[in-house]
């Protein structure tokens, strides 16, 4: 059915149609599958979903995250170290959507795609629970003959960056590749946090959105409750990643590390004015 | 040669290419792409590209016939086009100088390049010292160790050379640094890339800052073997930016006939070599589609040689198309034939070569002895071999261990 505000559909649409509805931006928190390993990710996810989540994003290792700062580098290794494929992934994912009921976006480089094949790939994605996938290194110009119709056709939702470089010919055509959501880049870099916003960053997005009719997340670079709060006030969304992935790195094998994680996930729900106790 | 296939999309070579990049990149590159296309076919760039080709970098560069080597084999002719004769010892400095001019004229003042052997580096860095931009050079450290000689060259250049420890610590993970940089400070910076690779325009525009290579080397033959065409020519193939710069000129001539070497390492098993041509499956690395080493999973897997230039588990979309479409073949020498053919050169004609050329020389002495004295093999001698030293100590002192 579709969901008020933005005309969109699936669960993803729906997810940020609610939020829209109760004047928030939807809570996009980011984790590495496989780091320290795919178990702990799964329970990581329950986590998040419990703190307040909206929709989760979970990062795919690739051995070259060439538009990855050095936090998720390390846990992209620890990931492939711990013996992660994409199969692993998938795996992780069809174990844990229904149960946590929070739409789950792949966030992946090409490559281990193109290995798998883009149709068996959308099909076993399709198949696991996946809402959405976002390809970091995937231009709309290099999706649409092959990549865009397979994941659609599944029912899959293709998101795709806009960037602060991004100049109107550009942003349209991200527009007329993307369902779910479009994700806006805080700024020229790679992921990772960084001590304060791009000065520029709430006038682009709210510019962003005037010209979009699906919802705009932003993400790289937001990691303080803060942080989330000032662009949830002009985003549809906010993706926070390394200030979670960093928390893994430091306290994986502890055996507080899902609670802090929690506890962190619970901080910034409540930021972006979510109310992370009630049951979902 | 048959023709490039009519529905190819710009940016390809036939099924491989293209531009794969962080969306940040897209704009940017397409600047380029313009920039390239205007300012490169400007006369007063070309005058001055063409300027400091011949006054600071040393062009032309001599074709050499090989005399020794070839009565030694007693068989073809071996023609050398000297590349190592040019200033900062390689083929590199024709692409440098073109990138740093033409990132001049764009307006950015700081440059970034990744390297392997260092090469490619000390290239960037003289280019950048001398039209006077700040430049950083990315370099894995397990190459920095090996080819030290060359990060001392750089830093004396004034290029900040940074260390790379992600991954094999090799040519892949400096590209990785670069882009990141690149990816951050794109609106100030230029990223000189430094072979046929990456997201278009790059694969395009470096072939034809090299195209000079193959196209001397005709001029030449025509004078001194009284035919501007051999009937082999080889080149060493990491990226294959000196291949594709010599074979270019050759690409319409059906009666020559060209190799390129790849990387044979130690064995034929995934991370004992760099040979994408026999071990490889297509994927896409670093903007570009094209062949690729990697686990079944899309993992890129880690490579091996004794040079560190070819050391990299793509190849140049462009070599694959050509490959496809019958025009050009590949083949690989192991560590040991290329430090063999170091030795060869070394000892007869008195000229260290580069151990990625050396490759190259490899193959061109096993063709050598099987074709007649009136038959003519071109190599390009794409670098020399002063960086090499240190590394063919090691191999043969340990090489001695084993004997």
């Amino acid at each position: 059915m579709s969901a008020p505000g933005f005309g969109a559909s699936g669960a993803i649409g729906e997810a940020f149609a609610r939020c829209k509805a109760s004047k928030r931006a939807a809570f996009i928190p980011y984790i590495t599958a496989g780091d320290p390993d795919l178990e702990t990710s799964a329970e990581l996810v329950r986590a998040l979903a419990g703190a307040g989540a909206d929709i989760i994003e979970l990062g795919v290792p690739f051995s070259d995250p060439i538009a990855d700062g050095p936090v998720n580098q390390a846990a992209a290794t620890r990931a492939l170290a711990s013996g992660t494929t994409l199969s692993g992934v998938l795996d992780l994912v069809s174990r844990s959507r229904d149960q946590v009921g929070v739409p789950i976006v792949l966030f992946t480089y090409f490559n281990p795609l193109h290995a798998r094949g883009l149709e068996v790939f959308a099909e076993q994605a399709a198949s696991s629970g996946v809402d959405g996938v976002l390809c970091v290194d995937l231009p709309p110009t290099e999706a649409a003959a092959d990549y865009v119709p397979a994941l659609r056709e599944r029912g899959l939702d293709t998101i795709f960056l806009v960037a602060p470089t991004s100049d109107r010919k550009r942003v349209g055509e991200v527009a007329e590749a993307s369902t779910g959501f479009v994700y806006y880049v805080s700024r020229t870099g790679v992921t990772g946090s960084r001590s304060e916003l791009a000065p520029e960053l709430l006038g682009d997005v709210k510019r962003l959105r005037r010209r979009l009719s699906l919802p705009v997340a932003v993400g790289f670079g937001i990691s303080t409750p803060d942080q989330a709060r000032a662009v949830g006030k002009v985003a549809d969304g906010v993706v926070v990643g390394s200030a979670l992935v960093r928390l893994v790195e430091e306290k994986a094998g502890d055996n507080d590390l899902v609670q802090l994680i929690r506890e962190k996930a619970r901080e910034l729900a409540t930021a972006l004015g979510g109310s992370p106790e009630e049951a979902r | 040669m048959p023709p490039a296939d009519p529905g190819s999309r710009p940016g390809y070579f036939g099924a491989y290419g293209g531009r794969f990049a962080p969306e940040t990149l897209m704009a940017p590159l397409a600047e380029l792409e313009r920039a390239y296309d205007k300012i490169s076919r400007k006369r007063r760039f070309r005058r001055r590209l063409d300027g400091l080709l011949r006054d600071f970098a040393g062009r032309p560069t001599p074709l050499y016939l090989a005399e020794r080597l070839s009565d030694e084999l007693g068989g073809a002719r071996i023609y050398l086009k000297r590349e190592d004769l040019l200033h900062t010892g390689a083929h590199k400095i024709n692409n440098a100088l073109g990138q740093v001019l033409l990132a001049l004229e764009m307006g950015k003042r700081r440059i970034i390049a990744e390297t392997g052997a260092g090469q490619h580096g000390v290239a960037t860095a003289a280019a950048a010292a001398l039209l006077g931009l700040e430049c950083v050079i990315y370099m894995g450290s397990e190459d920095m160790r090996r080819q030290r000689l060359n990060v001392e060259r750089m830093r004396l250049l004034g290029s900040e050379v940074v260390a790379v420890d992600a991954g094999s610590r090799t040519l892949k993970d400096a590209i990785n640094e670069a882009l990141r940089d690149w990816v951050t400070n794109v609106r100030t910076t230029h990223y000189v890339l430094g072979s046929v690779l990456g997201p278009d325009p790059f694969p395009r525009m470096v072939r034809d800052f090299h195209k000079v290579i193959g196209v001397e080397a005709k001029r030449q033959l025509k004078k001194q073997a009284r035919r501007d065409w051999p009937d082999l020519a080889v080149a060493c193939v990491g990226g294959g930016s000196n291949a594709i710069g010599l074979f270019s000129a050759f690409l319409d001539d059906p009666r020559v006939r060209l190799i390129g070497v790849e990387a044979g390492g130690t064995g034929p098993e995934l991370g004992e070599h760099a040979a994408r041509f026999s071990g490889g499956s297509l994927g896409v690395l670093h903007g570009t589609k094209t062949l690729l080493l990697q686990d079944a999973n899309g993992q890129i897997a880690a490579t091996h040689s004794v040079s560190a230039g070819l050391d990299y588990p793509a190849v140049g979309p462009e070599h694959v198309d050509l490959r496809d479409r019958g025009r050009t073949e590949y083949t690989s020498a192991t560590d040991a034939e290329a430090i063999a053919a170091f030795h060869q050169l070394s000892r007869i004609e008195g000229i260290l070569p580069a151990l990625e050329t050396a490759h190259a020389l490899a193959e061109a002495v096993k063709h050598a002895t099987r074709l007649s004295a009136d038959k003519i093999i071109l190599v390009n001698l794409s670098g020399r071999g002063d960086k090499d030293v240190e590394s063919v100590m090691e191999y043969d002192a340990r090489a001695g261990d084993r004997s």
